[in-house]
């Protein structure tokens, strides 16, 4: 078991509860697609699988260890094996794109190098590399500030490729893309990580994308599992059960039969 | 609920703040003395012109220019030096009394354990302490130390300026974009790395204009330090306005606003590379 969790609860301020008792273990080598409606706690999951976040409650075990139970300093010698992408692609606007990229190393070189790194891009061929994957290359000296939307998503991707982490968490890494883009920049993080034998776990709005490109599939409700099982398995119920929306205003008399149920296709 | 609603909830306490912001300036402009129309009462009026009629011609022989250039040159020197000084200290102290390096808050959504903020007290504290005494103060206390000269002035730019960079650079460290950093350290990096790639390509624009700002401030400053025997430019102007050569002050104010047109025109330079 690459990731376990027990238990987990997690908590923003005391009003909001994101995370339920979550019991969840994944294998070295799968590749899990987290689905369910907005406010399901899939980013919270992510972010205290890849210990961003510490659960208010529960156990979370990664890579063999307990990263809250460990000093500061071996935490982040675990962070550094893991990679997260985030939602919003976290990179300065007025970085480089090769700085940004490059960035994904910067636990393994520490200060010294990663300095250095600033004053002149000491590995340009590798960050070209993990942008060459994503159809970026051309873009390695342009600033991250003049890219659109689902080329700063690729950048953020192409720093977590490069910084080859033996976990690869992914929080809606395609939601600013085209629909051919989203399928083919799955296409190649699902392909990364069966040739590394990397473990993958990513969020996705598009249901049809996550049944598509990962055999297992766990559904979120109100920071609950809902259903964990094999992408073959998610039948349509399961899915009006698990977007179903009571809050939403019904459409004109017209159309509300066929508007009832919100599953999202992008 | 509906009638509640049609009304901007934040109106009355705007209304109160305004009114509660001129209730205050009242009793200011009393306990001040401020009494604007004495400037026009006769007596005032012409020696405030007599004062000003003495300005004009401005002094230009070859002897004053020299002693101008040399009291020029030692005023941005002492400006200058008293940066570097400033530097030094500043951006560790910035550093520690900032938000923005701390792990726990990168994990916390932003807010530090408890025990975390009470250690950066200590150097905010220290920052207060250098900034609170003014720079004045601290030229007249270094002259007793190392005599009349600009090392004294050097010496109190450096260390007030070290409490007012320090703090703006740790405020200017908290108010840009944390997510970039917090993402590096979640990904393992060092804090100090974590914050070159972070926090600096955002906070590198501001934290220019506010240096070279202060570096403008700091030669003004060591004018007035002059004239409690500091040296450069401010020993100038002292000593003219004593012997009443309008002329020379009128050109030591003239080489002023070059000097800070010269900042401005520094500042805006390194905005437009950083931008």
């Amino acid at each position: 078991m690459i990731l376990g969790l027990h238990r987990a609860s997690l908590r923003h301020g005391k009003a909001v509860q994101a995370l339920r008792n979550v019991d969840l273990e994944i294998e070295a080598g799968e590749r899990v697609a987290l689905i369910g409606p907005s406010g399901a706690g899939k980013s919270s999951l992510l972010n205290v699988l890849s210990t961003a976040i510490k659960p208010t409650e529960g156990e979370l075990r990664v890579l063999g260890e307990q990263p809250w139970n460990m000093g500061n300093r071996s935490r982040q010698r675990l962070r550094s094996r893991i990679g997260l992408v985030h939602q919003a692609p976290p990179i300065p606007g007025r970085q480089r794109v090769v700085t940004a990229v490059s960035a994904g190393r910067l636990a393994e070189w520490g200060l010294a190098r990663g300095l250095l790194n600033l004053l002149h891009p000491l590995d340009a061929e590798g960050a070209r590399k993990a942008l060459a994957e994503l159809d970026l290359a051309d873009k390695l000296f342009a600033q991250c500030g003049q890219l659109s939307g689902g080329q700063l998503q690729r950048v953020g991707i192409a720093r977590v490729l490069y910084q080859s982490p033996e976990l690869l968490l992914a929080d809606e890494p395609v939601s600013a893309m085209d629909p051919v883009l989203a399928d083919h920049t799955l296409g190649v993080l699902c392909r990364n990580a069966r040739e590394r034998n990397v473990t993958l776990v990513a969020s996705l709005h598009n249901v049809e994308l996550a049944l598509a490109h990962f055999p297992r599939v766990i559904g979120l409700r109100d920071g609950q599992v809902m259903f964990d099982c094999a992408a073959a398995d998610v039948a349509p119920e399961r899915l009006r059960a698990l977007y179903a929306n009571e809050h939403l205003v019904p459409a004109p008399a017209a159309e509300a039969d066929a508007m009832a149920v919100q599953i999202p296709r992008c | 609920m509906l009638s509640r609603d049609t009304r901007d909830p934040a109106l009355l306490p705007r209304l109160m703040l305004t009114a509660l912001a001129l209730i205050l300036l009242w009793p200011g402009i009393r306990l001040a003395e401020l009494d604007v129309s004495v400037l026009w009462h006769g007596d005032s009026a012409r020696d405030m012109g007599n004062f000003l009629a003495g300005f004009w011609p401005l002094a230009s022989d070859a002897e004053f220019l020299a002693l101008l250039f040399d009291a020029t040159l030692q005023t941005l020197a002492i400006a200058t030096a008293g940066m570097a000084i400033a530097l030094l200290i500043a951006i560790p102290a910035g550093l520690f009394a900032s938000r923005a390096l701390s792990l726990s808050a990168a994990s916390r959504g932003g807010r530090p354990l408890w025990w975390a903020q009470a250690l950066r007290w200590p150097v905010r504290g220290l920052l207060i302490f250098l900034r609170s005494v003014p720079e004045i103060v601290w030229a007249l206390l270094f002259v007793r130390a190392v005599g009349l000269g600009p090392t004294a002035g050097v010496l109190a730019i450096g260390i007030t300026y070290a409490g007012m960079l320090g703090k703006v650079y740790a405020e200017i460290f908290e108010s840009v974009d944390q997510r970039p950093a917090h993402a590096l350290m979640q990904a393992g990096s060092g804090r100090l790395a974590a914050f070159c790639y972070g926090i600096l390509p955002t906070a590198a624009a501001e934290l220019m204009s506010y240096t070279v700002y202060r570096w403008e401030c700091a030669v003004r400053a060591s004018v007035v330090m002059g004239f409690v025997g500091a040296g450069g430019l401010g020993q100038q102007i002292d000593l003219s306005l004593r012997m009443f050569a309008g002329g020379e002050v009128a050109s030591m104010l003239l080489t002023f606003l070059l000097l800070v047109m010269l900042a401005d025109a520094l500042s805006r330079l390194l905005r437009g590379r950083l931008a």
